[in-house]
């Protein structure tokens, strides 16, 4: 059957085209409930269970579907994911209502959708013959999309009658709004809010803590007193920053300062404009994230950024009076230079709200159901949550969501999502990490890993297209010890004119990851493999990442390779890029591969070639720095813990050998020439790798430091640089050097992906290479797929897809390829702070040397080398007087109390865990030497009087 | 907003065809008293019109005159406002060349020509406004499968003997299934398509055309899903010309 939808759609000149959509209704389209004689097979797989039992509702206690509409599929996703709600039908009317709102939400339905436990089914109402309804006139498109829903309600609770009387099965319309509810109610159509039927839920009271509480709108006003200034319609915000009396941009509030925030300005080419915000009824119930509209103050009210400390108690009761009194004491003895444009949030664009991760503060009314929750992330504002199960959750790890901020709350309301575990667990404070800092680290989906090639695999005729064998070469790889996702594989040999053959091989992983399906997608989504002290979070499945794509020795594997001709002075002749089968010869450790060059009787075809490399590799090392390049990276230590013991692994076993540097070269070599490749094909649609130069101001501190131990640096080229570091030697002070290499790597910018047509400078200051990119590391990289695929449509070898060459497309990939990366390294910086101290809870309290990095105003930062821990030395204490500090800036320094503290000076520090705030638990740092009464701990008693009580602890508790 | 989702994960299209089915076609032959042969074709709104006159002497000068077989000349007008925005073409335009010579290619090779030695047959063909009663207009997808369609159709009413029917469909290639005849939201949607005139009874290839680039790996697949629904098509156009040869017969009391 037939019918067209006409549309009126605006075109770009101005004018209105009616265009004409045909509209196809069918009588195939099942019902979804497996075993319905009407329907027979027309539905693909199972869906709905025949006869679902286990849902006892107290309201409807026959059997029964759920059917919900748009709004509870958004905000109570929560509830609908728990395992207890399974058979639940989710019309096509529904489901486009969802993906044109909520991305996030869309893929979880689909996630859940896939789930074959969850027996949720898709129901196609929009092209059924008795389902589809047609717009009335002065019907809007929301009424109508409601009118289809309780259309496709009733349809079902008569044709399920038709299935199987005796067995009473039917349809239940889930809705919060009022309306549509009675409306259904008059129709025939069962109809609970979400709330009403979870609670009715009577075996699983738990539900009921998962549920979004949403005010109604237009409830709020008639309770309690009104707090905040209403948020403006965003019709009216959009013309306020069309006409200037807005401005709009990213809310960002102050990780040290409950009631400030600065909102970062939207620019077009201008440097980013901040704007100050104080005070809780000027930051108006925005949150951290969220795009917001700000009205600018009149000069004579701008602030200045205030240095006050100020944590929010967090008092149930909604005292704001005396809130604001707390925020005239930030404004003042202020500085008149001090000030800055000062601002208040009138509308909200966006939100950005995520589940947060945080603890229960329980309440201090006994039996209240309402409680605060107090956000791991400082910038987060307290929530309050309805739950019954306080007593259990005190003390967990809880995620939170946000529903909704009344304007008569202090705090926003959310509601309980899922219980992480107990505080200090070392599962709970990985998933808490890997959560706020917004890793995708869920098993992969179902329909992810339908796009998986089935086992067992093997390599297909098909696969050969386009493709070269080069499994008679003698390939190997070289990887740390332990490593199952090998990348990259490497062979050298002498052609017959006397040149050498060199070839890097990576894993083609472009191959089995098609552009744009859910495994794809999932891929672009992670961005980076994120390697915590005991995890791995892969960004594709294991199949590929340590099977199919693992370039392992003696099994047939697909490659990219890049394969040069050079002299025996290691200078290219001849590049060339092929999709190739290699067979490696040999998965070699770093260890190994040394211990072949080495032994002179070993003279097999592996060491020949292993050899050959190394010979180029270094030729290539000593070019790239004679060129300055910088090697910064090398003796910055890394606190690595041995998994079974928590001890710290020797740092002398991370020592460079020269095959770690023989890999990295050539990595280096085929990154260069494959940037130069793609870059020449695709100049506008090139994804590549920059780093660019940072400011000289940034290395005032190294220049300082070395000044003062009578070392000059120079700073003018990354040459200069390279060069003074390396004559920066001390005979007497040997980890001075290491000292100010790590300080150098602290003045480098962050290099980043970036699109080629949309940027003009490409210089990779670190590597002093006029381009870079990436792509030897595909199985943990997702940027390596992108320009595995340019190099692919360049050497003709693959198909070239749309969004390949759409560089606004690839500009938002590198943005989220660069978030990724950024907060993979902050996870896995949290993740080793959070070993190191669990380390030090176990060892006790000890001390240490340690050598001063920076001097601060009221502290030292100081490093020790055992560890390669850091750390502050604060000299200011609560409830201590305070000591005499002098700062000087220019050389920089601390007098404390006499005693000048220098960078690069050599001190003793204790360590010891401080749990005075269970969320926040850290390493301290205190003064063993030099000794200065009244500020550092006298050295004797520390091992004794302060380890032994922990002891004794320890062992009662047991 | 999202864009628009192409194929759901339920497998219905935007318009809810599967990805093998082809849209609704209605077609009419002998519209025009004044021609030879003449048919009209509606292929969900795609809409085209063809007219055939001859075979017949050569017009113009002699010299195009062919020894051998009948010279195929065709035409190919794009109605003013039929490709979604208004604009104005003039006639004889790059895009309009281009539809002919490919729509002679393709009837080159199914008219029996070597029985009209030294004549000529012309071939015009029209795709038409989508919605009459507007001053608005609209092309859907396909324009080429519906051209090549009507002109079998017309072709056949006009008597000329073919080798074959000429069917003709459009496939494309979306979240690796390949979908037959693209609506015009597919065709917008960019993705690789391809345009197939078969000849149903040897599956001969009379043309085939490719937009945008695919791998070959799918073309296998897409190259099938054409064809499939241009036997489909064939099927189709077979019950209208029945139809057709059964109304002219009872029109005569035979
Ligand atoms: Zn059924």
């Amino acid at each position: 059957m037939l019918r067209s939808k006409t549309f009126l759609k605006k075109t770009r000149t101005g004018g209105v085209m009616k265009i004409v959509r045909e509209h196809y209704l069918r009588d195939d389209i099942g019902c979804g409930a497996s075993g319905c004689a009407e329907c027979g097979a027309a539905h693909g797989g199972p869906a709905l269970e025949p006869r679902p039992q286990d849902q006892a509702s107290s309201l409807w206690p026959r059997p029964h579907y759920l059917l919900p509409d748009t709004n509870v599929l958004l905000h109570q996703i929560d509830v609908l994911e728990d395992p207890a709600i399974r058979n639940v039908i989710v019309l096509q009317t529904v489901l486009q209502e969802v993906r044109n709102r909520s991305a996030p939400v869309y893929k979880r339905i689909r996630d859940v959708t896939n789930n074959q436990e969850k027996h949720f089914y898709t129901f196609t109402n929009e092209h059924h013959r008795e389902t589809y309804v047609e717009q009335e006139q002065g019907e809007n498109a929301n009424d109508r999309n409601d009118r289809a829903i309780r259309v496709a309600a009733k349809w079902y609770n008569e044709h399920l009658k038709k299935m199987s009387a005796e067995n009473q099965l039917q349809v239940i319309f889930i809705t919060n709004d009022r309306k549509n509810k009675e409306k259904a109610v008059e129709e025939g159509i069962p109809a609970f809010t979400c709330e009403e039927y979870i609670k009715s839920l009577t075996a699983n009271p738990e539900l009921i803590d998962r549920l979004a509480c949403l005010s109604e709108e237009g409830n709020e006003i008639e309770s309690g007193k009104i707090i905040f200034t209403e948020h403006l319609p965003l019709s009216k915000l959009q013309q306020g920053i069309k006409s200037g009396i807005y401005l709009q941009g990213t809310f960002r509030a102050s990780r040290e300062n409950y009631l400030e925030a600065t909102v970062w300005i939207y620019g077009d080419t201008e440097e980013n404009k901040e704007i100050i915000v104080q005070g809780l009824k000027h930051l108006n119930r925005a949150i951290h994230e969220d795009v917001v509209a700000v009205e600018l103050l009149p000069k004579s009210q701008w602030v200045a950024p205030s240095s006050v400390v100020l944590q929010d108690e967090g008092q149930l009761e909604d005292d704001v009076d005396k809130e604001e009194e707390r925020a005239h004491m930030l404004k003042t003895a202020i500085n008149e230079k001090m000030l800055k444009p000062t601002g208040r949030v009138v509308g909200i664009i966006k939100r950005n709200w995520r589940p947060y991760c945080g603890m229960l503060s329980k309440s201090d009314i006994k039996e209240s159901r309402r409680h605060l929750f107090t956000p791991a992330d400082k910038r987060i504002p307290r929530i309050r949550i309805e739950t019954r199960q306080a007593s259990v959750l005190e003390g967990r790890r809880i995620i939170v969501a946000i529903d909704g901020w009344p304007r008569n709350s202090r705090y926003p309301n959310g509601h309980f999502v899922r219980n992480l575990g107990d505080v200090g667990e070392k599962e709970t404070e990985t998933e808490v990490l890997l959560l706020e800092h917004d890793v995708p680290h869920q098993p992969f989906s179902q329909a992810v890993l339908s796009f998986l090639p089935k086992m067992p695999w093997s390599i297909t005729e098909n696969d050969m297209k386009n493709r070269e064998d080069l499994r008679h070469l003698c390939v190997c790889s070289v990887d740390p010890p332990g490593c199952t996702d090998i990348d990259d594989a490497l062979h050298c040999r002498e052609l017959t004119n006397g040149n050498l053959e060199v070839g890097v091989h990576i894993a083609d992983v472009s191959h089995f990851i098609r552009p744009g399906n859910a495994l794809d997608q999932e891929s672009a989504r992670r961005g980076t493999t994120v390697y915590l002290c005991e995890k791995r979070i892969d960004m594709v499945p294991e199949l590929l990442s340590s099977n199919l794509c693992s370039l392992r020795c003696d099994v047939d594997r697909l490659a990219f390779s890049c394969i040069w001709e050079m002299n025996h002075s290691a200078e290219i002749l001849k590049t060339r890029f092929t999709k190739s089968v290699i067979n490696s010869k040999a998965s070699l450790t770093y260890a190994e591969a040394q211990m072949r060059i080495d032994s002179a009787t070993m003279n097999d075809d592996i060491t020949i070639s292993l050899r050959g490399l190394n010979k180029l590799a270094k030729i290539l090392k000593k070019r790239r720095i004679e060129k300055g390049a910088l090697t910064l990276s090398s003796p910055e230590v890394r606190f690595h813990m041995d998994s079974e013991t928590h001890d710290p692994i020797d740092l002398q076993t991370k020592e460079l050998r020269e095959t770690n540097s023989m890999v990295e070269e050539f990595m280096l070599l085929a990154n260069i020439s494959v940037a130069k490749k793609i870059h020449e094909e695709f100049s506008e649609h090139a994804l590549l790798r920059k780093h660019p130069a940072p400011p000289p101001s940034n290395y005032e501190i190294l220049v300082k430091a070395a000044k003062s131990k009578n070392l000059e640096i120079k700073t003018d080229t990354a040459k200069s640089l390279a060069d003074s570091l390396d004559r920066a030697e001390s005979p007497a002070f040997p980890y001075l050097n290491t000292l100010l290499r790590i300080l150098a790597t602290r003045c480098m910018m962050q290099a980043v992906y970036f699109c080629s047509g949309m940027d003009s400078d490409f210089h990779h200051y670190g590597l002093a290479s006029p381009i870079y990119t990436h792509f030897t590391s595909p199985i943990r990289r997702y940027a390596d797929i992108i320009v595995h695929r340019l190099l692919a449509v360049a050497i003709g070898a693959d198909c070239t897809y749309p969004e390949l060459t759409d560089k606004h497309k690839l500009a938002d990939i590198c943005k989220n390829l660069n978030f990724r990366h950024k907060m993979a390294q902050y996870a896995q910086r949290a993740s080793v702070a959070f070993h190191t101290q669990l380390f030090f809870k176990n060892k006790g309290i000890v001390s240490e040397e340690a050598y001063i990095l920076f001097v601060r105003k009221n502290a030292i930062v100081v490093l020790i080398p055992k560890y390669g821990l850091e750390g502050t030395v604060f000299f200011e204490e609560k409830d201590k007087p305070k000591p005499q500090l002098i700062y000087d800036d220019e050389t920089p320094s601390l007098k404390v109390e006499g005693t000048i503290f220098h960078v690069f000076d050599k001190v003793k520090v204790k360590i010891m865990l401080d749990s005075s705030n269970l969320q926040h638990q850290k390493i301290r740092m205190a003064l063993v030497e030099p000794q200065i009464p009244g500020i550092s701990i006298p050295n004797e008693i520390s091992n004794m009087d302060i380890n032994e009580p922990e002891e004794k602890r320890r062992k009662l508790e047991k | 907003m999202a864009g628009l989702e192409l194929l759901s994960d339920q497998g219905y299209r935007v318009d809810g065809r599967r990805a093998g089915e082809l849209r609704k076609i209605q077609a009419r032959m002998g519209v025009f008293a004044q021609a030879d042969g003449s048919a009209y074709i509606e292929q969900g709104n795609t809409k085209a019109l063809a007219v055939v006159y001859g075979p017949h002497e050569i017009r113009g000068s002699r010299s195009r005159a062919l020894p051998d077989r009948a010279l195929v000349n065709c035409q190919y007008s794009s109605a003013t406002f039929s490709t979604g925005e208004r604009k104005r073409r003039p006639h004889g335009d790059r895009k309009s060349c281009e539809m002919g010579l490919q729509l002679r290619q393709t009837f080159e090779a199914a008219i029996l020509t070597q029985l009209h030695p030294r004549s000529q047959i012309d071939i015009y063909v029209q795709p038409l406004r989508g919605v009459v009663s507007l001053q608005v207009l609209q092309a859907d997808g396909g324009t080429y499968a519906a051209c090549v369609n009507a002109a079998t159709l017309a072709v056949l009413d006009a008597g000329i003997p073919m080798r074959d029917f000429v069917c003709a469909c459009s496939a494309g290639f979306v979240d690796g299934t390949a979908l037959a005849d693209l609506s015009h939201v597919e065709e917008a949607a960019g993705g690789p398509q391809l345009a197939l005139a078969l000849l149903p009874a040897s599956g001969q290839i009379a043309l085939l055309e490719m937009d945008a680039r695919l791998h070959e790996d799918h073309l296998e697949w897409v190259l099938e899903a054409a064809a499939q629904a241009a036997r489909d098509v064939h099927t189709l156009l077979d019950r209208v010309v029945r139809q057709h040869v059964h109304e002219a017969s009872i029109l005569l009391g035979d």
